[in-house]
């Protein structure tokens, strides 16, 4: 059976590949794409079942927080039900989005901004070097540059130094960093063509 | 040479040398460099086992339909070494995903990794989660599992974004040490200021060779430098013919 999924696996691979390279492979690879996207869609509500049991389980053993679970749960379905029976696009579906979803992501997103300057403030308390008090001093500087100020940018700081670091060496930094994640993303991508990578179950 | 035609030629040559070095590592394994992070993520799997905490491993929000696949593919390599090391202890590992396709395929390689660990009737689907289908619906999932769940290591491979500082923050308040590594630039970002030792870049690809995940991690990396040392010497060549006004 392993031996079967794996052939499968692979040829579904080559096949897609083949398709941006060969054109008379486009359709064959079209097609094969397409069923990916009904297995996501398919795999989205095995997802949404999965929380739902996880949760669900944490509930029936009293685990530590399980008041969240619950409250998880209940909304969840609440949720899901009332959007099968009026649709997505009903105003009080909407309403859901833009008055609890969104708001609650952009409170995270202003938390954030505190987490991350108090893991700026904590990187020198972790190491100690001149990497980290480079990169505190190159942040604090570009953030400097940036800000909007009543008086405009600050000479030198947000004129010359902040486009200088931003355009040039972050640019030419997250060039070098980016070449190598392709990299390592093409070497994963034909380990699992091989098949020496299994991520879909196997030995 | 057309642009299909030089791809081509690369992806046709990373192959080759993929293969024949596999073939090479399998006959002589190699020595590899000392990464900080990933010698501390070794000995943290022997521990989690040893004290009978749980590991959490966190695969981030990437899908598997885009160029984000390849970080989460390589966080699934990972996993499945984990699995296959920490099944028989007492908590077993917990792995979160904000995808729901790389969801599956969590609960597929952890299975896998009991299975290869004889230990298969150990498996329990609710060890691989999907903790939340937005950036931060995740963040929120996942950091609720370090608090509650008694883990001694969270373990971030895959993509993430800046909402990653909030695992990183869960786990500072929890004392859990932290091992984590992005293809995102903010998200290297963050895990650098946030993490004891950053993994920078293409190092988020060798944490499979480094937990002795088979000879092809390894081969992996080393085709890896040979493909960057040849992407050096042409920008070298490229600006020297440049500025000669050759090109």
């Amino acid at each position: 059976m392993r031996v079967i999924t794996a052939v499968i696996a692979i040829a579904a691979g080559v096949l897609i590949l083949a398709g941006y390279y060969f054109s008379p492979l486009k359709d064959v690879q079209t097609l094969l794409l397409n069923w990916t996207l009904i297995f996501i869609g398919a795999a989205a509500l095995v997802g949404v079942f999965n929380i739902l049991f996880v949760h669900a389980d944490k509930i029936r053993r009293r685990e530590k927080g399980s008041v969240y679970s619950a409250l998880l749960i209940m909304f969840l379905v609440a949720t899901l039900i009332f959007g099968i029976i009026v649709g997505p696009e009903h105003i009080t579906m909407k309403l859901v989005m833009d008055a609890i979803i969104l708001p609650v992501e952009a409170a995270l997103m202003g938390i954030l901004t505190v987490t991350l300057l108090y893991a700026a403030v904590r990187l020198l308390r972790r190491r100690v070097n001149a990497t980290s008090v480079f990169f505190l001093l190159t942040a604090a500087l570009v953030v400097l540059g940036s800000a909007t100020l009543p008086f405009g940018d600050i000479p030198v700081i947000g004129t010359v130094f902040r486009p200088w670091v931003t355009q040039v060496l972050a640019l030419g930094g997250a060039r070098g960093i980016l070449i190598g994640v392709a990299l390592g993303t093409l070497m994963t991508g034909l380990r699992v063509l091989f098949g020496a990578d299994r991520p879909y179950g196997g030995n | 040479m057309s642009g299909f035609g030089i791809e081509l030629g690369i992806l046709a040559v990373s192959a080759f040398l993929l293969l024949v070095i596999t073939f090479w590592k399998r006959r002589s394994p190699s020595n590899l460099r000392e990464i900080p992070a990933l010698t501390r993520l070794y000995r943290m799997i022997g521990l989690s086992v040893e004290d009978g905490t749980r590991l959490h491993i966190s695969l981030g929000h990437g899908g598997l339909l885009d160029a984000r696949g390849g970080s989460a593919l390589a966080g699934l390599a990972v996993l499945r070494n984990i699995a296959e090391k920490t099944s028989v202890s007492d908590r077993p590992p917990v792995a979160t995903a904000g995808d729901p396709s790389l969801g599956l395929l969590t609960q597929d390689t952890l299975q896998a990794g009991y299975q290869a660990a004889g230990a298969g009737e150990l498996y329990t689907p609710a060890t691989g989660r999907v903790s939340g289908l937005s950036p931060f619906g995740f963040a929120a999932g996942a950091m609720h599992i370090t608090q509650n769940e008694n883990v001694s290591a969270n373990i971030m491979i895959g993509h993430f974004g800046p909402e990653v500082a909030l695992l990183t923050e869960a786990s500072d308040r929890e004392n859990v040490a932290l091992i984590g590594a992005s293809d995102n630039l903010t998200g290297q970002s963050v895990l650098y200021a946030s993490s004891q030792d950053a993994l920078i870049g293409e190092e988020l690809f060798a944490a499979g060779a480094y937990i002795g995940a088979g000879a092809s991690h390894a081969a992996s990396l080393t085709v890896q430098d040979i493909l960057r040392w040849v992407i050096i010497i042409g920008l070298l060549a490229g600006a020297f013919g440049k500025f000669a006004g050759v090109i």
